[in-house]
């Protein structure tokens, strides 16, 4: 792949040696990822857990974005559509429909991934700033069609959504139990895009980002691959927007609008394209700031949009990739 | 018969808006175009830079009394000497890396000017309000009339794109470009200062965006959003014609805009997604675009 490519941001990081030890974790990133999983146990003890879910369900976002951004070359910016739709789903199958969560969540995290199948059919037929755009005009699609569509309750969205029993025996009402869900979750999908990334399937991907030619020169059929990963990333996009709406118990316009699309582009450029926990950084530094400054109304944007400009010109490793630098280790 | 012509009769409004929106996909494509060929750039910012081109004039007008005309050309020379600026201290920098950068950072440049609008001037839009002497272009058929400021708006959208079309397909300036276009280091060792046309032509481009802010001010409300309603449109077209043609891309936001106008009269619902249905079609059978080369 050409140098300076947005995939591989890190070259000063050495080469991933495959000294998996644990569940193809190397030794460092299980470190992290054991950090990574005490924090998840133990900050809703510290900070509210209503905070900590909404940061947790934009990890997840993330981390599916940078699924395919990190491992297959291909930069998305219309993934507030599978996020965005996800949420709808499940906050309507939720609400009219009275289902219990994890059917809710399951819904929505299927409504993005069906809706994957033929975005990204169409999209994976270019590559480059042509697949951004592709991508960023077919989710407008889907917000033109949520704003006509009676079930998505127009500018008012889908409001004061149940959250109901988990299986029909866990009372979900409480933010504290809610978090747990959420938590469960976003660990289990962080878990499933690691392990796809480093399995055989994971190897290919990786390969066509490299080097699509040879890839299909080896007897790879790439397209059939990059549909995969890219059902994949909207299944999981998704599955973070059901949990993002029984968590927060709302789906709006907001959650489809292109500049959701952009948000995630951030989270996972600011903490690190390409690398496994980047997009968790930058999720959580992304939200923090939101939080803290939403009294502040439109300069959110213009922080954003500095931000984004810093983070091409001067930053482009993201957090953990700068860290990963530092230490020499693959984060 | 009478039915048909009455049908006509009620259809040609929503036609006549058609290409009126096809003229403002044609300018901004056109822009997007020149700056994609000569710097490998999509510029992202381009919506933005049309919203500030709407609200350079009404600054002028409001704050300082200047008027359209004045605005006409002034709106956009300000605001290509802020895309200049911006060329010279950011997009510069990152000609060497994945293009994908070069998107990104634009990206958050749209997000600060539309910001930095927001703050100063709200969420809702304001009213600018067209010279009066535009009164005379009132076009009145039967029924159907069209005020004489969209009739000037075709007139100065097209006049432009062909004015720009002219430029860089008759010229010497633009057998430059084109030169530069396929082959940088080559013109550059033949003398020509091949980093200094590539900062004019992002600041032409973004100009021709200001051009049609301005011109969209009368007609549309001139609001921090405005931009980003065209341009997700425009990347649609964008990909539907390819970038390859400048000829191609002011025929193809035309032609869409037509389209658009069309579908209103059958399928009012349908007439804002038409566009990303038409990308779609054209991808799966011509993925490189009507007008482009894979």
């Amino acid at each position: 792949m050409a140098e300076g490519s947005i995939a591989t941001a890190s070259p000063g990081a050495p080469p991933a040696t495959d000294e998996a030890t644990f569940f193809g974790f190397t030794r460092p990133q299980a470190a992290a990822f054991l950090a990574l999983v005490v924090i998840v146990l133990a900050s809703p003890f510290v900070v509210y857990p209503f905070f900590l879910m909404k940061l947790l369900c934009f990890a997840l976002f993330a981390c599916a974005f940078n699924l395919l951004i990190g491992y297959v070359g291909l930069l998305s910016f219309g993934h507030a559509a599978y996020f965005g739709m996800g949420a709808y789903v499940s906050g309507y199958a939720a609400k009219a429909w009275g289902v219990t969560p994890e059917v809710a969540i399951l819904l929505g995290a299927a409504t993005g991934a069906l809706l994957g199948i033929p975005f990204g059919w169409l999209a994976i037929r270019r590559t480059g700033i042509y697949f951004a755009m592709i991508t960023l005009a077919l989710a407008q699609m889907v917000y033109f069609f949520c704003v006509q569509a009676p079930f998505t309750g127009g500018e008012d969205g889908i409001q004061a959504i149940p959250r109901g029993h988990l299986f029909g025996i866990f009372d979900l009402s409480s933010d504290f139990a809610m978090y747990w869900v959420v938590a469960g979750v976003f660990l289990g999908g962080f878990l499933l895009i690691h392990r796809v990334v480093h399995s055989p399937f994971g190897q290919v991907l990786k390969a066509i980002r490299d080097n699509e030619p040879r890839a299909i020169s080896l007897g790879y059929r790439t397209d059939d691959y990059k549909l995969m990963a890219f059902v994949l990333s909207a299944g999981l996009a998704g599955l973070a927007g059901a949990v993002k709406a029984l968590a927060m118990r709302i789906a709006t316009l907001t959650d489809v609008l292109w500049t959701m699309s952009g948000e995630v582009v951030l989270m996972s450029l600011v903490g690190g394209l390409g690398t496994i926990f980047g997009p968790v950084a930058g999720a959580a530094a992304i939200v923090t700031m939101q939080t803290y400054l939403a009294e502040f109304g439109a300069w959110v944007l213009v922080i954003q949009g500095v931000i984004f400009i810093a983070a091409v010109l001067a930053f482009r490793r993201g957090i953990v990739g700068e860290i990963g630098n530092l230490l020499r280790v693959k984060l | 018969m009478e039915d048909l012509l009455f049908e006509i009769q009620l259809a040609l409004p929503q036609v006549i808006l058609g290409v009126i929106n096809g003229a403002f996909y044609a300018l901004l494509s056109l822009g997007l175009a020149v700056i994609f060929g000569m710097l490998n750039v999509i510029n992202f910012a381009h919506g933005a830079q049309f919203t500030l081109g709407a609200f350079v004039a009404w600054m002028l007008l409001s704050w300082l009394g200047i008027g359209y005309w004045p605005a006409l050309i002034l709106a956009p020379l300000i605001v290509g000497a802020i895309g200049v600026a911006m060329e010279r201290a950011m997009i510069s920098r990152l000609y060497r890396i994945d293009h994908l950068y070069g998107l990104l950072l634009t990206f958050g440049c749209a997000l600060v000017i539309e910001g930095v609008l927001r703050n100063n001037f709200g969420s809702s839009g304001q009213r600018y309000a067209p010279p009066r002497e535009f009164g005379a272009l009132d076009l009145e058929l039967g029924d159907f009339f069209l005020p004489g400021y969209r009739v000037w708006v075709l007139i100065a959208a097209t006049t432009v794109c062909l004015a720009t079309w002219l430029v860089i397909e008759k010229t010497k300036v633009g057998s430059y470009l084109r030169a530069a276009t396929e082959r940088p280091q080559l013109v550059q060792a033949f003398g020509i200062n091949v980093p200094l046309m590539m900062t004019l032509t992002y600041g032409a481009g973004v100009a021709l965006a200001a051009f049609a802010g301005v011109l969209a001010a009368p007609i549309y409300s001139v609001s921090p959003a405005m931009g980003a309603n065209f341009i997700i449109t425009v990347f649609a077209v964008v990909v539907i014609g390819g970038m390859g043609s400048i000829a191609g891309s002011i025929v193809t936001g035309f032609m869409l805009g037509l389209i658009q106008g069309i579908t209103e009269v059958f399928w009012p619902e349908a007439s804002q997604t038409v566009v990303f249905v038409i990308m779609a079609i054209v991808l799966l059978t011509r993925p490189a675009g009507l007008f482009g080369r894979a």
